[in-house]
């Protein structure tokens, strides 16, 4: 199979295909990759993320439903925690989505974080370009928690959509800052629940100690996804900011550092490679770790020496 | 090499018993699969695109309603017209032994009936998958 | 001996038993205590915690001389392929010896579905008997006096509507709604929970049953309008303490939703009945069911402060635990039943289903139904168990354990009263996750072989494929579909349309009662996927919520 090219045909088989090879790094996945890479960059990719209970797969559900009513297509990227245990993973956002399977304009594909979170933000990336260049209009990355991790994954968004809910038993205090400082509109889900009026007042405060939003002010928005309550608004409100992004230039400028940033990661990830598949050919590494373990050299010297003999 | 073994586990028809396929969904993951579990009342049209959108190795279907024999062929039927050809399909359940063969030759590799430890599917997707 | 000098002696015994424990080493997974004595009923007291059987708290069972005036109703559950197959079983059953009747529906009946809707290909007749309008219930009851027989229907979701045929059955027959005795089940919460045959959601669903207990109060008043189970939700993987918890917590928001729609307690919760699930563990069955009334009693007379004695009576159909039965083997399972059978009449059962040998692998044909029937009549004549009330009542272990479920009961009620109730508790799917959790402990144990079930991790032989199943042919999806076109056919299909019509409004009026809408429509013959139709359009269906 031509994956890319039955990809850009229309065939849904290429496009999982295409994931798959991306995601378990299968050696054709790089030319696949640059056959696709000039059909990309018309998505307007969101990132969903928010602590887990907080409905992010019912409410990813009903947007997507919402922008299928308006005529666009929509990929859906659905990422779960891999137990570190067992390396398994039960990739459970789909069954939130079942309605939306049988539709032609939706593609949704799980995928685990596989333990590798470095990997996984680029996979996800990558994963976000193949369904780019299929066509879709909107792309959803929907993640879960509210860490590192999670704050890497949506860097691939264009806007970020952070989800709480009321109640959880957590303040704001207890979400990590990082989180709050990417999301560019709010979603308190859950709204029909006590305590959402002043969670929506701790949210208001946290932005206001924010300085950077000089010009896009994060617009926090109700929801109660499983009623469909809340939903038109929110999409305007994600429109607007992909709107606002394009009339202010700062599309292009987030889009050009993204760029930026992915290919320093794959250039950091090439390199590292080839440094260390040299080394562990050589065989010399494992007594150059024993010597430095045991205080006999130091770690500045033995990884000044190894880069000075690789890269000459 | 980053691959797992991805496993879609479908409850077709309308049978609403999930106990097995909740159980089998999470020995798999213990076992180092990727598990996707669609919930109850899928239809096979349902569970084939599900089986694409995911590219999963493995379809294990879960039944206790008796509908077997029309629903598990045809969801073989719908994976393998969409070019899916390496999927390995299982299936478990209420299945009476006399049934197995025809299931067999629908494309069903094997049948797990009541008793069987989820080690034993596990050992078997290990085996066969492609 | 006081109870000092006895908790010495116990002592001393443990301490005896160390060294006989090195020598034969005791089993793993058993209870931590061996043996039982008065120092564990310590605190028991007679009058608050047991009484007398028929008063309050009903510990010892809810009828003063319980199986000595009138055996449990020996009521199978049956029903399979089209009305007509059905109609023999039963009148078989009732040859045979059965006091009750109780039907089981296919798959597309339990969710709302005529035979001919494309999602019931392959499902029609497979679990049940698949009634697609009034009909199929007439033949379904055809030459059984609706008058003299009690018939329980495991229906849920739409229980209005198969209640309604009943009672134009009925009518029919000349025998009037006030006559008619019965069960429908009817408890859509353990649906969500366990069981998966809902269709919709939790508010319009409760409105339905409510609408039911209104309806019958005042029309049915022998019908007991609610089965609420427990007995899914131990076959989904739960513990004993979480089967009666669960399902007591489900039985407080029924009864919260009757108040709050505006009846008074005492007018429906003595036609609220149980549904408990008979496991292999014999003892602590019997300590489930008696803690189980106690619990109930309670909640009854101080949470909602009923004062009617029969509002405070648990009263319990029992079905032997299916998922304990096993395809190796099969002849067994005739020994199982016959255990779990003895637990349920131990415990004080009114009610019982028994399975058949063969029924992990299919329906069952008339010789294992007769043998699972004659295994009620067994334990009822020939054992002497049922020639006592409460023969376990006193024994120090029995006691105990119901103390101790009672206890765990208590702490899982709680628990949902924090988060907010049962049905806010099956929303955020903690009563669902605890459920899972049981059944993966209980797969691992038996997997690791900590569990022993014979036949299967043990004991097991070279297994020869089993002849005789009964199997319903796939030819009653379209003899089922030929029935719906002659019934359109040969009805006033404008009364259909108008009935319809005036339910769908209906629907979307919270305070009117639906009974009296869904019965007309029954009786113009409108189908039950018609109706239910109409249901979904106004009410929607219910999205399941599955955290794994």
């Amino acid at each position: 199979m031509d994956i890319a090219n039955e990809l850009l045909a229309g065939s849904r088989l290429a496009l999982s295909r295409a994931i798959t090879a991306v995601e378990n790094e299968y050696d054709t996945a790089v030319g696949i990759m640059q056959k696709l890479y000039p059909h990309t960059g018309r998505a307007h990719v969101i990132g969903i993320t928010g602590p887990p209970g907080a409905g992010k797969s019912t409410l990813t559900d009903k947007l997507a439903k919402e922008y299928r009513r308006q005529g666009k297509t929509v990929g859906i990227v659905a990422v779960d925690p891999t137990s570190p245990f067992s390396g398994g993973a039960i990739l459970g956002d789909r069954i939130r989505m079942n309605e939306l399977t049988l539709d032609e304009g939706v593609f949704i594909r799980s995928m685990g974080t596989r333990g590798s979170l470095g990997g996984l933000s680029r996979k996800t990336a990558e994963t976000v370009k193949i369904l780019d260049a299929s066509g879709k209009d909107v792309i959803f990355i929907e993640t879960v928690g509210v860490g590192q991790s999670e704050v890497d994954i949506v860097k691939a968004a264009d806007t970020t959509l952070v989800v709480l809910v009321p109640g959880l038993g957590d303040d704001i205090q207890a979400i990590k800052a990082g989180v709050l400082e990417i999301g560019d509109v709010f979603a308190i889900n859950k709204a029909d629940r006590d305590g959402v009026d002043r969670l929506n007042i701790e949210l208001e405060m946290m932005l206001d100690l924010n300085q950077d939003m000089v010009d896009w002010r994060p617009p926090i928005k109700r929801t109660v996804a499983s009623q469909n309550q809340g939903i038109n608004e929110l999409v305007a409100t994600l429109e607007e900011h992909i709107k606002h992004l394009e009339e202010t230039g700062k599309l292009a400028l987030r889009r050009k550092q993204r760029t930026k940033n992915e290919l320093l990661a794959m250039i950091e990830e090439q390199l590292g490679r080839y440094i260390l598949r040299n080394i562990n050919e050589s065989g010399q590494f494992e007594q150059l770790v024993t010597s430095v373990q045991q205080r006999q050299r130091d770690p500045y010297s033995v990884v000044n020496e190894i880069l000075k003999d690789r890269l000459k | 090499m980053e691959k797992r073994i991805r496993v879609l586990v479908a409850k077709p028809g309308l049978d609403g018993h999930d106990r097995g396929a909740k159980v089998v969904a999470r020995a798999l993951r213990d076992a180092g699969f990727e598990v996707i579990y669609t919930g109850l009342r899928q239809t096979p049209e349902q569970i084939a695109e599900a089986a694409l959108q995911e590219d999963v190795n493995v379809v294990a279907l879960s039944l206790l309603s008796g509908a077997h024999p029309h629903l598990f062929p045809r969801v073989v039927e719908l994976v393998k017209g969409k070019g899916m050809t390496d999927v390995l399909f299982v299936g478990g359940g209420v299945i009476p032994d006399a049934d197995i063969p025809a299931l067999k030759d629908a494309g069903i590799a094997e049948v797990f009936t009541p008793g069987t430890p989820t080690s034993a599917i596990v050992e078997f997707i290990n085996a066969n998958v492609k | 001996m006081s109870n000092e000098n006895l908790k010495a002696k116990v002592a001393e015994y443990n301490a005896k038993v160390e060294k006989a424990a090195a020598k034969f080493p005791e089993r793993k997974n058993l209870p931590e205590q061996r043996i039982y004595t008065p120092v564990d009923v310590e605190g028991l007291d007679y009058d608050r915690d047991l009484g007398l059987p028929g008063s309050y708290p009903f510990t010892r069972g809810v009828q003063p001389t319980m199986y000595r005036g009138r055996f449990w109703t020996m009521r199978m559950y049956a029903g399979f392929s089209t009305a007509e197959e059905s109609n023999k079983r039963y009148r078989y059953l009732i040859e045979s010896g059965a006091t009750g009747l109780s039907c089981a529906f296919d798959l597309p009946t339990q969710i709302g579905y005529d035979s001919d809707d494309a999602i019931s290909t392959g499902e029609v007749g497979k679990v049940g008997v698949a009634i697609d309008s009034l009909a199929d219930m007439e033949i379904l009851f055809d030459q059984i006096d609706l008058g003299k027989v009690s018939t329980s229907m495991t229906i849920n979701a739409p229980a209005s509507v198969l209640l309604a045929m009943y009672i134009a059955v009925a009518e029919k027959q000349g025998v009037s709604a006030d006559k008619l005795n019965g069960t429908i089940q009817n408890d859509i919460l353990k649906e969500y929970a366990a069981r998966g045959t809902y269709i919709f959601p939790p508010k319009p669903s409760m409105r339905l049953i409510t609408n039911i207990f209104e309806y019958c109060s005042k029309n049915v008043p022998n019908w007991n309008t609610i089965s609420i189970s427990g007995y899914h939700i131990r076959e989904a993987g739960s513990t004993a303490s979480q089967e009666i918890a669960f399902t007591i917590a489900d039985g407080i928001a029924y009864c919260d939703a009757a108040i709050k729609a505006g009846l008074k307690i005492d007018d429906f919760a003595g036609r609220l009945s149980f549904f408990w699930n008979a496991h292999n563990n014999v003892l602590e069955e019997v300590a489930k069911f008696r803690a189980s009334r106690r619990v109930w009693a309670k909640v009854m007379k101080e949470r909602f402060g009923a004062t009617n004695p029969k509002s405070w009576m648990l009263r319990v159909h029992t079905q032997t635990a299916g998922s304990m039965l096993t395809a190796q083997q099969p002849e067994n399972n005739v020994v199982r039943v016959a255990l779990q059978t003895a637990a349920a009449v131990m415990g004080g059962t009114q009610s019982l289903h028994t399975n058949s040998k063969d029924e992990a692998l299919a329906l069952p044909t008339e010789d294992s139904v007769r043998v699972a029937l004659r295994t009620q009549q067994i334990v009822a004549y020939e054992s002497g168990l049922a020639d006592i009330v409460d023969p376990l009542g006193g024994s120090y272990y029995v006691e105990a354990l119901t103390d101790q479920i009672e206890k765990e009961a208590w702490e899982y009620i709680k628990k949902i009263d924090e988060i907010g109730g049962a049905v806010t508790a099956i929303e955020k799917g903690y009563i669902q996750k605890e459920i899972q959790d049981s059944a993966y402990k209980w797969q691992m144990e038996v997997e690791k072989g900590d569990r022993v079930i014979v036949g299967v991790n043990k004991f097991q032989i070279e297994e020869k494929p089993v002849e005789g199943l009964l199997r319903v042919d796939a030819s009653v999806g379209e003899l089922q579909k030929k029935k719906l076109a002659d019934l359109r056919a040969k009805r006033d299909n404008g009364a259909v349309q108008d009935k319809l019509a005036a339910l769908e409004k209906a629907c979307q009026d919270e305070s009117v009662n639906l009974m009296p809408l869904i019965l007309d429509a029954v009786k113009a013959y409108a189908t039950l996927g018609e109706i239910c139709g109409v249901m979904r359009k106004v009410f929607g269906e219910y999205e399941a919520h599955v955290n794994l």
